[in-house]
């Protein structure tokens, strides 16, 4: 029988927790009462640093959290914000949901689509941006909505958005 | 004419109020300073008395859920402040926490003197990082002056709170998938019985309340519950935060007492439908509340009233569609929304739901026929109830609803009979 390669040791070498990574998540582990609480935010900070949740990061979490790299796998699979894939240096998430799509997302789609030549889901050849669609951002009252990276971008129309991306570089 | 009640909002725009100079300076932490004069029972009694009910959705009395916590305490209490707010039309919570941090903390080291917990957690949406930021550095004047850590005010009472990111899942918003998920795991709900107020977060007794519910209780304690009970209806009292979204030409968040009109809502701080239009329908607390046609939208925005009226108040967040709306369409949003968020645990959920999209989607594919309208009416009956959380309902519901009351809108779809 064929045994499938480990996801988890792709370019190993390339993706290594940063000393201030690690440090934070040690000290983040020893502040909740329990260490596999800090598994969300070690998440985030992990993503901070490479953009994305390289496979090979995380046996190493699972060493800092005392737990197995399945265990970690299966939360990684599970929340929509942590990336198994490289994104952009400017990951663009559009809300498509009700409120946004009662006042035009659908445009804005379309609009961000055709400027950076890319469909919902990929990433321009450049690497620069991703596009993705997301549901529900908790911004309705200023729809349509988007997010760059951190960054909330509200009450979105078309001229908005190619300001935005000039300011991007 | 309706006039806006600003107890939770009244910082809005204010700069500076997560430093606690500031805060105190409006009559901040009176509240706490009162509640810590009274035992916990005794407050928890006040708050059974103000009739204060839970803010996120369910409109469950507060004190009466802190009362499901064990008499004897043989190991740690915990308390939780649900602030993973996502359920779209819904963004009311996210004004506390940036605009009036303290105001959530206080009322969060009064809910923790009330139920003996040890710590706190707010779990905040993921997306939400500069509000964490906001609500980290809020919490960290707090221990400065002695409102949060040990021996808070010389009472004897040691409390803190910790923040945690959520990572993009509203069923986190679910009270025992939000505590799996500061568990560190995937965040599906649990089966029930046991309650949290029993068995909750490290299996220890946990309450889980809304940001705004514990906001409301700095104002319960520094004015008494009786106060309180002045605004509001009988049933339920307070002020409620409404956030308005969609066709209007004022969209935003408002604070009126409970039991407001929600015509009157639309029309006076809504500023009605935009562009002149006239209205179709109305969502009225967030897209799991079944939808309302524009002659049903007369009524009391309550938890009971909204029940009466065949919805819900949910959690405020109110919709407003002006008449080119397609009906269709929204339905579709929705259940985009319910099968990308269902956790998967439950068959009728991931299964039932999926299969909803497929025919919605078949219908506005023009490849629809109109049996399919019929099998989404029952499948829809048949998800409710079978799930072992409320997110099956929700879904279900909502699309049940639609369709029920715009009919014509789907049938005028099905192109090939």
């Amino acid at each position: 029988m064929a045994v499938s390669p480990s996801p988890y040791q792709t370019e190993a070498s390339e993706y290594v927790l940063s000393d201030e990574v690690v440090a934070k998540i040690k000290q983040l582990a020893a502040q909740f009462p329990q260490r596999n609480s800090a598994m969300l935010p070690a998440l985030h900070l992990i993503q901070d640093q490479f953009g994305w949740i390289p496979p090979a990061t995380i046996p190493q979490l699972a060493q800092l959290l005392h737990t197995t790299p399945n265990r970690i796998y299966g939360v990684v699979t599970f929340y929509t914000m942590f990336n198994l894939k490289p994104v952009g240096k400017y990951h663009i998430q559009v809300c498509r949901n009700v409120s946004c799509s009662l006042l035009g997302a659908k445009h804005i789609i379309e609009h961000l689509s055709r400027k950076l030549k890319i469909k919902p889901g990929e990433t321009t050849k450049d690497k620069k941006f991703t596009l993705s669609l997301v549901e529900c951002l908790g911004a309705c009252g200023m729809a349509p909505v988007m997010m760059i990276n951190d960054q909330y971008y509200e009450n979105l129309d078309a001229k908005k958005v190619d300001a935005i991306l000039k300011s991007l570089k | 004419m309706i006039e806006q009640k600003k107890i939770l909002t009244r910082h809005v725009g204010v700069k500076g109020m997560e430093k606690v100079e500031n805060y105190e300076r409006d009559g901040g932490y009176i509240g706490l300073k009162k509640a810590l004069e009274k035992t916990p029972q005794e407050f928890v009694e006040e708050v059974k008395k103000s009739f204060l009910r839970g803010r996120g959705g369910a409109g469950f009395p507060t004190g009466f859920k802190w009362s499901f916590l064990p008499k004897e305490k043989d190991r740690p209490f915990y308390l939780i402040c649900n602030a993973d707010e996502g359920e779209p039309g819904t963004f009311k919570d996210r004004v506390i926490m940036e605009h009036d941090p303290l105001l959530l903390i206080e009322g969060m080291t009064i809910a923790g003197y009330a139920t003996r917990s040890d710590l706190g957690f707010i779990y905040i949406r993921g997306e939400f990082k500069w509000i964490a930021e906001i609500l980290e550095r809020a919490i960290q004047n707090a221990r400065n002056a002695n409102y949060l850590g040990k021996n808070i005010l010389g009472k004897g009472f040691d409390f803190d709170i910790l923040v945690m990111r959520g990572a993009g899942a509203y069923i986190c918003g679910e009270e025992t998938a939000l505590i799996e998920s500061l568990e560190g795991k995937r965040g599906q709900p649990r089966v029930r019985p046991p309650f949290p107020a029993n068995v909750g977060l490290y299996g220890c007794p946990t309450i889980v309340n809304n940001v705004e519910t514990f906001a409301c209780l700095p104002f319960i304690a520094r004015q008494g519950a009786g106060t309180f009970k002045l605004m509001g209806t009988f049933q339920a009292s307070g002020t409620k935060l409404y956030g308005i979204s969609g066709h209007v030409n004022k969209p935003g968040v408002y604070e009126f007492p409970m039991g407001t009109n929600l015509k009157d809502m639309i029309q006076y701080a809504g500023g009605g439908v935009r562009n002149g239009k006239r209205l179709k329908a109305i969502i009225p607390g967030g897209v799991s509340a079944p939808i309302l046609k524009a002659d049903e939208i007369d009524i009391a925005m309550d938890f009971d009233s909204c029940i009466k009226a065949n919805t819900m108040l949910g959690s405020g967040g109110i919709i407003v569609m002006d008449e080119d709306t397609s009906i269709p369409e929204v339905a579709e949003a929705a259940i985009n929304f319910f099968v990308h968020e269902s956790c998967g645990q439950c068959v009728p959920c991931r299964e039932g739901l999926q299969k909803i999209q497929q025919m919605l989607s078949d219908l506005m594919n023009g490849k629809g026929k109109k049996e399919h309208i019929d099998q989404i009416l029952t499948l829809s009956k048949t998800i409710g109830g079978a799930t072992l959380c409320p997110l099956g309902d929700a879904g279900s519901m909502a699309i049940y609803t639609m369709i029920t009351k715009f009919r014509d809108e789907f049938e005028a779809l099905v192109t090939n009979e």
